[in-house]
């Protein structure tokens, strides 16, 4: 199907500063080495406080996977002026919601509170960086939570499964190959010890980015991050080895199955992201040909493979150039059913290759660019994702100021560059394909080492 | 996808209804020439506007043909007026619009975010027109939409917790239209035609069953010409009947089904309450200290925090047109559902029974109160308050009053209204997983 039809007009000409500039960001250290980051927006009396510490599961080794994930969990039973549960319940006594995430470059935590409630989060967020008390009785329980939260999002989900075991087949040696939330043999086998040592590690001032975005005066968060944060002592960080993924020289595939209805299938190309990146104009390029791909209903693969050939009900692109270390061009998608996983691969592999073989239309390019632009303004709307910006970018070692350089250096990518990067990166030897291969779905029979099924008398 | 891979601690089910205000945002209203209301926030500080037109049309209108509502929905921008998918989709991302639609068991709305540059506006507002007022519902289109529906229910088959859910509204509500996923089913949606769709569109894609609700930075005098390009063109047409009444179940049931996951998916409840019900206050107030308030209610506290038997543990009262779900969830391994099971039903009637103490009450009207202002902070969150209090006809002021009317709450009035409304000697339960028994 022809995707030429141009009809929208096009405002690119149009900077962004026309259309809503770049908020302020200050910027401020504490003699500890904390960072703090804050920026103004006085839409709503509210203001958003995340904590992020630079350690996650691509700092970890064998046997301890999903160590941070773990910790991030503990970090809510109790330090030594707060019992377990405490924090909690201050912080929703104050009318916040709080919780935390853990990636493979950081773990996070934040609360959203009213204005005047901010010296609470710094209160209780400045304790438990330094002061946790890991109770033995309390992990035994959370372990089993986080065991719990494993099944929920992978073991029980046929598509995580494939894309647990996908990386792992995709990154030889990169840390990358591991999940956040760990194998669960390592997550199983964790000890207090093992996380004590963990906290003692990377829970310290000098590791930690304090980001506050709402209704607030820079000045004051400073004086406020002072108080709470400057008495606490910096650590003699790890030196974090590299572990950069040994050049790949070949396709590689892996098969998964699982009970499921439907087939699915998995590309990923080995691509630079911005930190580490040796020419920085690439990874705004591959930004640019995942938008091209999948950048909305008019993109090629949703415009092509889901209305013009009809071959998949779905699909999907995937790249995070604000990853640590180099990562994966992801695209996805689901056959329809008179269609093979087979047939929808050499699709997908034949749209990369257009990226290849052929400049992207001006049109196209416009299109990603005008997206981009309106996204600036969109993603304002949420203080969270602004704070969520500014921390990642701080985290993964790139500085907050790229984030607002990112419209600019979309907007200066060509139709060339995005043909060169596809050329250099989107090529057979950095790419692995993953299938998963549906099993049936067994119905009406006890599985295999289970007794008599509990709680049968209530069948009705 | 997997490049981004996050993994949080909590993962509970938001409510999206319950809110408070101190000082809500002044909507402002009026009727539109041929009947549809029309409801205008106006905001500052960023150049985009937000506009949402909702119908009663949801998957509660379906009939026989369960996927009717959802389906229709589907279609309406992949053809309109002179445009085909393509042209409709170039047109909108061509200016950093975005267009969105989406079905609810009560109804159907079409969502549109745009900066409000007029170059930029304008072509998104004459797509969004076209898409409302004149869809094609084209043969080719319908077949490759409905289709693709049907992959979607079949990936349905694969999930526990989706199974689970679907069984609950099953046995909660019978034959009321609350009963099917909305969605639909493969055997309802493999029957229906494009002819199907077409007079489900004219009946309930009507101007006197539309709002409209606009929030952003556009003035007033912008806010009524949107509406009216946007409705204008539209028939008149009928209000719908109201929906049936919603039967109460009469004695406990507890439903056990086989799926060869690791962990069980459980959930129980009872039919709840209308949205405006009078008892909403003491319930929603309620309902916060027993499993609404995150990592700190009682269900998580006994379920997560000291069995370490769930990740998520939680109960939230849904409000709907007629009386939505109370619904209470959890998933743990097997070998323990029952068990799990049975820490939620008691900490229920443990709540009912002895009511809410004076201090639990005091915490939740705090947290209630004092986070009464991140309910509102952004357009996002401001346009579905709206949207609520449109749709389901609640006062113009029931921001203003939010506040006042959970802190008049009383422990008194939450068991009241709790005995009243919940007899957990009625609850209907669904167990998912592995736990579950031979069927042959």
């Amino acid at each position: 199907m022809a995707l030429s039809r141009i009809i929208g007009c096009l405002l690119l000409a149009a900077p962004l500063s026309l259309l809503a500039a770049n908020p302020k960001v200050s910027e401020f250290k504490l003699d500890n080495g904390l960072k703090l980051l804050v920026q103004e927006d006085h839409r709503a009396p509210v203001a958003v406080t995340q904590v992020w510490y630079k350690v996650g599961a691509s700092y970890e080794h064998g046997g301890i996977t999903g160590i941070s994930h773990m910790l991030e969990h503990m970090m809510f039973k109790g330090t030594k002026k707060h019992p377990p549960g405490e924090f909690s319940r201050i912080i929703s006594a104050n009318g916040g919601s709080e919780n935390a995430f853990t990636g493979d470059d950081y773990t996070a935590y934040f609360q959203t509170l009213e204005k005047s409630r901010l010296p609470v989060s710094f209160e209780l967020e400045a304790d438990r960086m330094r002061n946790l008390k890991l109770l033995p009785e309390e992990f035994t329980k959370e372990q089993q939570v986080v065991l719990e939260e494993r099944r929920l999002r992978t073991d029980d989900q046929p598509r995580a499964k494939l894309g647990e075991q996908f990386s792992a087949v995709a990154f030889t040696n990169s840390p990358y190959r591991n999940p956040v939330i760990g194998w669960p043999d390592d997550v199983s086998r964790l000890t207090v010890g093992d996380l004590s040592e963990w906290y003692q590690h990377w829970y310290a001032p000098n590791n930690a980015t304090v980001v506050v975005v709402g209704d607030v005066n820079p000045n004051e968060v400073f004086k406020l991050a002072q108080k709470h944060f400057g008495p606490l002592k910096p650590s003699q960080l790890p030196v974090v080895k590299p572990q950069a993924e040994i050049e790949q020289v070949g396709l590689r595939r892996i098969t998964v199955k699982a009970p499921a209805k439907l087939p699915y299938v998995v590309l990923g190309y080995k691509t630079p992201v911005l930190h580490g990146a040796v020419e920085e104009w690439e990874p705004y390029a591959l930004e640019v040909a995942a938008g091209v791909l999948d950048g909305g209903n008019s993109a090629r693969l949703e415009s092509r493979l889901v209305r013009g050939q009809q071959i998949a009900a779905s699909v999907g692109t995937g790249y995070d150039l604000y990853a640590r270390m180099p990562s994966l061009f992801m695209i996805e998608g689901t056959p329809v059913q008179a269609k093979t996983p087979v047939e929808l691969e050499k699709a997908l592999l034949e749209e990369v290759r257009l990226l290849r073989d052929e400049p992207v239309t001006a049109e196209e390019l416009d299109r990603v660019k005008a997206q981009v632009l309106a996204n600036k303004v969109f993603e304002r709307d949420s203080i969270f994702n602004q704070a969520m910006q500014l921390g990642t970018a701080e985290t993964v070692g790139l500085g907050w100021q790229r984030v607002d350089e990112f419209v600019d250096k979309i907007n200066a990518v060509t139709p060339q560059q995005v043909q060169q990067v596809a050329k250099k990166y989107l090529i057979e030897d950095r790419l692995s394909i993953g299938y998963l291969d549906p099993q049936p779905i067994p119905e009406g029979q006890i599985a295999p080492e289970d007794r008599a099924p509990t709680g049968g008398a209530h069948v009705r | 996808m997997y490049a981004n891979k996050l993994t949080g601690l909590l993962f509970a089910l938001l409510a999206v209804w319950a809110f408070g205000a101190q000082a809500g945002p002044k909507i402002q209203t009026w009727t539109s020439t041929n009947g549809a209301r029309v409801y205008y926030v106006p905001t500052e500080g960023l150049p985009m506007v937000d506009i949402r037109v909702v119908f009663d049309a949801g998957s509660a209108r379906d009939g026989a043909q369960f996927g009717l509502a959802t389906l229709t929905s589907g279609l309406l921008d992949t053809g309109a007026g002179q445009w085909n998918a393509d042209a409709i989709a170039q047109r909108l991302e061509g200016v950093g619009a975005r267009l969105g639609t989406g079905v609810s068991r009560d109804n159907a709305s079409i969502s549109l975010r745009s900066l409000t540059t007029p170059k930029l506006l304008e072509p998104a507002l004459e797509t969004l027109r076209e898409i409302i007022q004149h869809p094609s519902f084209n043969e080719a289109d319908f077949e490759r939409e409905k289709k693709n529906l049907l992959v979607g229910l079949k990936q349905r088959e694969e999930s526990p917790a989706d199974l689970a859910g679907i069984a609950f509204f099953n046995n909660l509500y019978g034959e009321h239209p609350y009963a099917h996923p909305k969605e639909g089913i493969i055997e309802t949606v493999e029957k229906l035609t494009r002819q199907d769709l077409q007079t489900f569109y004219q009946r309930y894609y009507v101007a006197k069953n539309a709002l409209i609700v606009i929030v952003g930075e556009v003035d007033k005098a912008k806010a009524e010409s949107i509406a009216d390009g946007l409705l204008s063109g539209l028939p008149a047409g009928e209000v719908p009947p109201p929906l049936p009444a919603v039967t109460q179940p009469t004695a406990s049931k507890t439903e056990h089904k086989f799926f060869p996951s690791a962990q069980t998916h459980v959930y129980s409840g009872v039919p709840g309450i209308k949205a405006g019900d009078p008892d909403y206050f003491p319930l929603y107030t309620g309902n916060h200290i027993l499993g609404g308030s995150g990592l700190v209610s009682k269900i998580f506290e006994e379920v997560r925090e000291k069995r370490g038997l769930s990740y998520s543990a939680y109960s939230y009262f849904y409000p709907f047109k007629v009386e939505g779900p109370f619904m209470m969830g959890l998933q743990t391994k097997k070998g323990q559902s029952d068990e799990a099971l049975n820490v939620m039903q008691k900490t229920l009637r443990d709540f009912i029974n002895a009511g809410p103490t004076a201090k639990e009450l005091e915490d939740s009207k705090k947290n209630i109160t004092g986070g009464f202002a991140m309910r509102l902070d952004s357009n996002s969150k401001l346009i579905d308050q709206v949207a609520s209090i449109a749709f389901y006809g609640l006062p113009l002021d029931y921001l203003d009053t939010f506040i006042g009317k959970v802190e008049a709450v009383t422990p008194q009035q939450i068991q009241k209204a709790f005995k009243a409304r919940i007899d957990p000697d009625k609850l209907q339960s669904v167990l998912v997983g592995a736990d579950g028994p031979r069927e042959k």
